[in-house]
């Protein structure tokens, strides 16, 4: 009897197996959100950050923005341009000809996105409690959910994108092109004045939301009774809602052939 | 029972009729060569039969489903090797072998697929330093890994060099003999010739013959040829008409004892030596090329 249960846990050994023997891209996953932290760390020495009333060092922002900054990666991006190159070589062709069912397929790429994402977020902030001495995240519960639902949401955008995705060629402009720009509106890497117009279109896109939402969760000031931001959550699930509906409709699995 | 069913079978891919019209059937248990010059929309045949396709038209069925909508319980049937090796460069040959086994209710053991692909020595290598051949039989394995009662094989030894290509076909032979019904897409006629119990060839996307390898050449059985090398022979002297092309003379007959006896008694009679003199009946290659050259 198949049980697909077994087929769900073979699926995720295999997706977990092929990201850790790509050792420069596992490798990159956890270090970019380290590099940036060590470099505008660096920049922005002794400043201080507003989010909301609120006023705290520059690091306890980035460490929850940086989280933000490498579950996109590991996340959005990772799946998009993975499932871009695997499509391409007729890897998920070869698939689509079992009785794999598509459901565990899709599950087990967002799972190993999530193992990898979870594991990205201790290390970046083990990292800055050590090195840059923020606080410890006061709201644990609350962290985790709100990784939980930015996780699957970018997850589902990732899996979305491929739908525009072309070939594995043009993946990385696309991925990048379309992302990079919310990333920075979105004030992940430096300020953006909350009412400046950009600020205002970066309320639109899940990203700001996921740097708010974990921002509130480690409430380094202490300022939240749950460190729960429900709106946040609830626009980056929309957003989630929305990739997914449009994955589970029109994903391919054979390259394209023209 | 018929394990595949294909009636006036139809596709195209915009202004390109790719499949005009196809028709056969495939019986429980025998080999199925497909056999088609590039392009001539074998494997538009096969994608549809593997249910990767929408037909235009056509009724089409693979043990007794329509393969738009068998669904899973079809797909646990059914082996497929495709043209392309595609599996993931960082796995192991046993953990892509395990991987697929976990997808079909009862699978072969990894060890008599491995034996049986001849892959056993490479079980723990990784996909990424096998040779092209040896990814080729990876494929196969992860196609025969779900104990299916069909398997399709598309192409199974283009690009490959003679002794694979005999490893190939020996495994073919093997999965016969486990009772297996194959359906293989081939442009290499001796492929088909020796592996095929019946054969289907395809030209521009219509059935130009079918038949076993044997009665395939008995459409042509009444021509034989006989051929020598033409310097030094005034051909027009022939008792026979001859053509005279690279310069070999060849004389077509239908009637090979009586026609021999004139030329050999006409060359003793002139003093003549015919070098490379041999009568032959046209190969299946002969009959395949003469079938697909109008198209």
């Amino acid at each position: 009897m198949i049980s697909d249960a077994l087929i769900l846990r073979r699926q995720l050994g295999y997706e977990q197996r092929i990201f850790w023997r790509t050792p420069a891209a596992a490798f990159f996953a956890f270090m970019f959100p380290i590099i940036f932290l060590v470099v505008f760390a660096t920049l922005f020495k002794g400043s201080t950050a507003h989010v909301g009333a609120v006023s705290v060092s520059w690091n306890d922002y980035y460490i929850p923005a940086l989280v933000t900054f490498g579950v996109i990666g590991a996340c959005y991006t990772n799946i998009a341009s993975s499932l871009s190159i695997r499509r391409d070589s007729g890897v998920l062709k070869r698939f689509r000809g079992t009785p794999l069912p598509p459901w565990a397929f899709m599950l087990a790429v967002v799972l190993s996105s999530l193992i990898v994402a979870a594991i990205l977020t201790v290390l970046t902030v083990v990292f800055g409690i050590l090195v840059y001495g923020v606080h410890v995240p006061h709201h644990i519960g609350a962290l985790v959910l709100t990784l939980a639902v930015g996780a699957m949401s970018f997850c589902a955008l990732g899996l979305a994108m491929t739908v525009v995705i072309p070939n594995a060629e043009a993946a990385p402009a696309i991925i990048n092109g379309v992302i990079l720009p919310v990333i920075f509106i979105s004030g992940t890497f430096f300020p953006v004045d909350p009412s400046s117009v950009l600020a205002k279109i970066a309320e639109y896109f899940p990203v700001r939301h996921f740097i708010t939402s974990m921002f509130n969760a480690f409430d380094p000031a202490q300022q939240s009774a749950t460190g729960l931001s429900g709106n946040d959550l609830i626009i980056m699930a929309a957003w989630g809602a929305v990739g997914l509906f449009i994955a589970v409709r029109r994903f391919r699995w054979e390259p394209r052939r023209t | 029972m018929a394990a595949i069913v294909v009636e006036d079978l139809r596709k195209s891919y915009g202004a390109l009729q790719a499949v005009r019209g196809v028709s056969f059937t495939v019986e429980t248990g025998e080999v199925f060569g497909l056999l088609g010059p590039n392009g001539a929309g074998k494997t538009t045949i096969i994608e549809i039969l593997e249910g990767y396709r929408r037909r235009d038209a056509g009724t089409v069925r693979v043990l007794g489903a329509d393969p738009e909508h068998g669904g899973r319980k079809l797909q646990q049937r059914i082996g497929l090797v495709l043209q392309e090796v595609a599996v993931a460069p960082q796995l192991s040959v046993s953990e892509l072998i395990d991987l697929f086994r976990s997808y079909y209710p009862s699978p072969r053991p990894t060890d008599e697929v491995l034996q049986l692909t001849g892959l056993t020595e490479k079980a723990g290598a990784r996909v990424r330093t096998l040779s092209g051949g040896q990814q080729r039989r990876l494929d196969v394995a992860l196609g025969l890994v779900g104990d299916p009662e069909l398997i399709f094989l598309d192409e199974p030894t283009t690009g490959f060099d003679p002794s694979a290509r005999r490893g190939a076909w020996e495994l073919v032979r093997n999965m016969r003999s486990l009772g297996k019904t194959i359906v293989l897409t081939t442009h290499y006629m001796d492929e088909a010739q020796n592996l095929a119990d019946r054969i289907c060839v395809i030209a521009a996307g219509q059935v130009v013959a079918e038949g076993t390898p044997d009665t395939l050449r008995g459409t042509e059985e009444h021509r034989t040829f006989i051929r020598f090398a033409a310097d030094g022979i005034d051909v027009e002297a022939l008792p026979l008409k001859a053509q005279v092309e690279d310069g070999v003379a060849t004389i077509e007959t239908t009637t090979p004892t009586r026609a021999v006896n004139r030329v050999t008694s006409w060359a003793l009679e002139h003093g003549l030596e015919l070098d490379g003199l041999e009568v032959t009946r046209p190969s299946l290659e002969d009959v395949y090329l003469e079938l697909t050259s109008d198209q």
